[in-house]
C-alpha cells in the first residue's frame, strides 16, 4: 500500500508531525453541571507520517483516537503541544490561511451522514467543496464529480441521487469522493469500515488502498479492529487512556509486541481458525476514567505483567526505543517480557 | 451433600422442583410426526464435540417463514430456515446485516411485531413443545423460564428507570414464586455470578450508571435468572470492546458449563463463531446456505458465499493481502433474487443457478450446503442425515 518503508523517513520531513500533543476538556459534571471536571482525552502524543505512508491507530473506545482525530484536523482546539503539517503549525495558522491548508487534509467518517447532508444529492456534495475552493470552474467542475464517482466505483446516476438511496458502503464511497474532490494529500480515516458488513467492508479498504496508490495519499487510519488495521498500515501505534503505549512495523507490533496492553489486546481478538485456541490474556475490570488517570503507568491498575512493581504505580513510563522504529511506553518492555508472560500463563 | 458451587464460591442453587411450571414439559413430547422429531434414538454418528450431546433436540426450526408488509412489498426475512439445537451445544447462526438472523431469533421467542408475520406452517419446537402453538402466557413462561435471550444493545433492553437488581429480581420472581427478600437476595448472587464487583452495591445502581461491559453483564444476569436450558445470543459483544468481549465470552463459557445450557450464537463475527461454536448455520438471504460443524466448515467451507466471507475478512494472522470482497451488494428482502440467491454476486455461477433453487444438499459429514456445486455430494432433500457419504465441495 505504500512503497516508504518505515524507517526511512528521517531524512525528509514527514507531511504530518504530531510533537507532544495534549487535548484536555473541560466537562460539567452533577447536578445541573456545577462540578468541572478536565477529561485528559489526549496527552502528550507524538506521531509522524511521510507522504504515501499510512500510520495505523488503534485503541479501544474512550482511548482519545477521535480526539487526536479531530486535533490534528484542529476540528478541536489543542491544549499544548503542535501538530505540523507540511512544516506548517496548524494550530498557529490564522482562519484564512487555516482554511486554504484544511484542504489539503480531509476525514473520512464511520458514518458517512457525518460528511453527507441527507437533503443535498450526492453530486452536490461533492462539488461543494470543489467550489469553496475554487478548485475548477464552469462545466469542468461537473466534469470533475463525474470522474470521482467513477473513481470510487459509483454510478453515474448517482450524482442526482440522495444519501439514502443508498446501501452502507455506497454511502461510504461517496463520503470518500467528497473527501477526494479537494485533492488532500492526507486523509484521516476514523472507523471508515466499522459500520459494514465483511464483505462491503473488504471493497471499501480494497478502494482506499488503490486511491493510495493512484494519487499518493498519506492516511492515519484509525481504528478499533486490529484485523483491519494489520491489513492497511504498515506502520501501527497502539493508544491506551490519551496516550500511545506501543508504536512500530506492523510485522514486529502483531508478531511479537512488546506492552502488555497490546499483548491482551492482540490475546483477545477471536482468530478465524479452531484449531488453534491461543491463551488469552483477560484484563481486570475496565479501562480507568480519562477525567482521573491512575499516577504513574496508566495501563498498571489493569497489567498483568508478573514484573510490575512500585515504579509502574508512580513514574509515567515514556515511549523509548525499543528496536528499530519500534517505541514502547513500559517500564518492564523488553524482549524477554512477553516470554515471562507466557510461562506465567502456562504455570 | 452440599450445593454446587460456582469457581468464584457463588452457590450455584439447583432450580427447586416446585419451580416448574405445570404445563406439559415433562417426559414424553406431545405425540406428533412431524419430520423433524422422527430422528433415530442414537447420536448422530458425527465427530466433533456435539456429538457428546443428547440425542433429542432441544429447539427444532422447521420451515420458518417470517414475512414483513413493508411499503416495498412483502420483505421475506426469513424463508424456510431449518436449525436445530441439541441440549448443551454451542450453535452459530452467522450471516451479514439483513440476511434474517435476528428475526429467525425473534420468531423463536414469539417476538416478532407488527408488520412481521411468522407464515402458518413454520414450525418451532422446545423439548418437543410446538411454541407456536402455545398460548400467550404459555409463551410467557417459556421465555426466561425456559429460554434466555441477550441482545446486542443492552441499553435498550434494560428498563432505564429501575435499578439492574430489581430487574433481576422481578424475573426471579415472576418465573419462580419467591418472595421479595429471596429474590432480591438471588439477584444479588446472580450479579456477583457474573462478574459484577460490588454486587450488593451495584444492584441498587441505574443502567445509565453502569459501563456497557458492565450493562451487558447485568443483562446476562437477567436472561439467566432463571437458569434457561437455551440461551438465545443475539450480537451479544457487537457493541463492546475486544478487551470487554474477551471477558464477557470467557463468563458465557463458564456459566454455560455450570448450567449445562445450550447457546444459539448470532453474530456476524466469523472468528467469534470459530472460536465459540460446535455447530455452524450461515445465512444468506433469508436462507441457511451451509450448515457445518464449525471444524469443517473453517476447515474448507462448501458454499461460494461462506468462501466468499472467508476470504474477506482481514485476519489478525496473516500479514497484508489484498482481501476478496464479494462483488454487489445484500438484495433487499422484498426482492430476492429468482433460482439460487446468491446467483448474482457468485464467482461460479452457471446456468442452473439462476433458474433454478437448490435446496440445502449433503455435502457430506454432517454438512449441508444450498448449492448445485455439491450436488455431487448425491442426496438432494431438506433432511439432515448425518452421514459420511463421499463427494463433496471438491472444485
Amino acid at each position: 500500500m505504500t512503497s516508504v518503508p518505515p524507517c526511512a523517513r528521517a531524512p525528509v520531513p514527514p507531511l504530518l508531525d504530531v510533537r507532544d500533543l495534549t487535548v484536555h476538556f473541560t466537562r460539567h459534571a452533577g447536578l445541573f453541571g456545577a462540578r468541572a471536571e478536565v477529561v485528559q482525552a489526549v496527552s502528550g502524543v507524538s506521531l509522524a507520517i511521510g507522504r504515501r505512508e499510512t500510520l495505523g491507530l488503534v485503541g479501544e473506545s474512550g482511548c482519545g483516537k477521535t480526539t487526536l482525530a479531530r486535533a490534528v484536523l484542529r476540528l478541536v482546539e489543542k491544549t499544548s503541544g503542535t501538530v505540523l503539517f507540511d512544516g506548517q503549525d496548524l494550530h498557529a495558522l490564522p482562519p484564512g490561511e487555516l482554511r486554504r491548508t484544511r484542504r489539503r487534509l480531509q476525514i473520512v467518517f464511520q458514518d458517512p451522514y457525518a460528511s453527507l447532508n441527507p437533503r443535498m444529492t450526492i453530486g452536490r456534495a461533492i462539488r461543494e467543496g470543489i467550489e469553496i475552493h475554487g478548485l475548477a470552474a464552469g462545466a469542468e467542475i461537473d466534469r470533475r464529480v463525474y470522474a470521482l464517482l467513477e473513481e470510487v466505483g459509483l454510478p453515474a446516476d448517482a450524482f442526482d441521487r440522495y444519501p439514502h438511496e443508498f446501501s452502507g458502503g455506497q454511502r461510504q464511497r461517496a463520503g470518500i469522493a467528497r473527501a477526494l474532490a479537494v485533492e488532500p494529500e492526507l486523509l484521516v480515516c476514523d472507523e471508515p469500515v466499522s459500520a459494514l458488513d465483511v464483505s462491503v467492508q473488504a471493497q471499501v479498504l480494497n478502494l482506499l488502498a488503490d486511491l493510495q496508490a493512484r494519487r499518493g495519499l498519506s492516511y492515519l487510519f484509525i481504528s478499533h479492529d486490529l484485523a483491519v488495521v494489520r491489513h492497511v498500515a504498515p506502520r501501527v501505534a497502539v493508544m491506551y487512556l490519551g496516550r500511545i503505549v506501543e508504536e512500530g512495523p506492523a510485522e514486529e507490533l502483531y508478531e511479537r509486541p512488546r506492552h502488555p496492553y497490546t499483548q491482551a489486546l492482540l490475546s483477545a481478538v477471536p482468530v478465524l481458525d479452531p484449531a488453534t485456541r491461543r491463551p488469552r490474556i483477560v484484563l481486570p475490570g475496565d479501562p480507568p476514567s480519562p477525567v482521573n488517570p491512575p499516577a504513574g503507568c496508566p495501563f498498571h491498575p489493569r497489567c498483568r505483567h508478573p514484573g510490575k512493581d512500585e515504579t509502574c504505580a508512580t513514574v509515567k513510563p515514556q515511549l523509548t526505543e525499543r528496536g528499530p522504529g519500534q517505541r514502547v511506553a513500559c517500564h518492564k518492555a523488553s524482549g524477554a517480557a512477553r516470554e515471562a508472560l507466557r510461562e506465567e500463563r502456562h504455570a | 451433600m452440599s450445593e454446587p458451587v460456582g469457581p468464584d464460591g457463588t452457590p450455584q442453587r439447583p432450580r427447586t422442583a416446585d419451580a416448574e411450571p405445570g404445563t406439559a414439559r415433562s417426559p414424553a413430547p406431545p405425540a406428533n410426526s412431524g419430520p423433524m422429531t422422527a430422528r433415530s434414538p442414537a447420536p448422530p454418528a458425527d465427530s466433533g464435540p456435539a456429538a457428546t450431546a443428547s440425542p433429542a433436540p432441544l429447539l427444532e426450526i422447521a420451515d420458518l417463514r417470517v414475512t414483513f408488509a413493508i411499503d416495498e412489498g412483502i420483505a421475506r426475512a426469513v424463508d424456510g430456515v431449518d436449525l436445530t439445537v441439541r441440549s448443551g451445544e454451542t450453535v452459530g447462526l452467522v450471516g451479514e446485516s439483513g440476511c434474517g438472523k435476528s428475526v429467525t431469533a425473534l420468531a423463536v421467542l414469539r417476538l416478532v411485531e407488527h408488520p412481521g408475520h411468522i407464515a402458518h406452517g413454520s414450525r418451532v419446537r422446545f423439548e418437543g413443545r410446538d411454541l407456536l402453538a402455545l398460548t400467550e402466557r404459555d409463551m410467557r413462561a417459556v421465555r426466561g423460564d425456559h429460554v434466555g435471550l441477550v441482545f446486542q444493545e443492552p441499553a435498550s433492553a434494560l428498563n432505564p428507570v429501575l435499578s439492574i437488581g430489581s430487574q433481576v429480581a422481578e424475573v426471579v420472581r415472576a418465573h419462580q414464586h419467591a418472595t421479595r427478600s429471596e429474590a432480591r437476595w438471588r439477584a444479588v448472587e446472580l450479579l456477583k455470578a457474573v462478574g459484577i464487583p460490588d454486587a450488593e452495591k451495584r444492584a441498587d445502581h441505574y443502567p445509565h450508571q453502569l459501563s456497557g461491559g458492565m450493562r451487558q453483564r447485568a443483562l446476562i444476569a437477567v436472561a439467566l435468572a432463571c437458569r434457561p436450558r437455551l440461551l438465545i445470543a443475539d450480537e451479544p459483544t457487537t457493541a463492546l470492546d475486544v478487551t470487554i468481549q474477551a471477558e464477557i465470552l470467557e463468563l458465557l463459557d463458564d456459566l454455560q458449563r455450570q448450567l449445562g445450557m445450550a447457546v444459539l450464537l448470532i453474530t456476524h463475527n466469523l472468528g467469534l463463531v470459530a472460536e465459540r461454536t460446535q455447530r455452524v448455520y450461515v445465512m444468506y438471504a433469508g436462507q441457511i446456505v451451509e450448515e457445518a460443524p464449525t471444524d469443517a466448515l473453517f476447515r474448507e467451507s462448501a458454499h461460494p458465499y461462506t468462501q466468499g466471507l472467508m476470504a474477506a475478512v482481514p485476519r489478525l494472522d496473516q500479514p497484508r493481502r489484498r482481501l476478496a470482497a464479494i462483488p454487489g451488494q445484500v438484495p433487499p428482502a422484498t426482492a430476492w433474487p429468482p433460482a439460487c440467491r446468491f446467483h448474482p454476486r457468485c464467482p461460479l455461477a452457471f446456468e442452473r443457478c439462476r433458474t433454478e433453487m437448490p435446496g440445502l444438499l449433503s455435502a457430506g459429514d454432517a454438512r449441508r450446503a444450498r448449492c448445485w456445486l455439491v450436488e455431487g455430494g448425491g442426496h438432494g432433500g431438506t433432511e439432515a442425515q448425518g452421514h459420511g457419504g463421499a463427494g463433496g465441495p471438491r472444485r
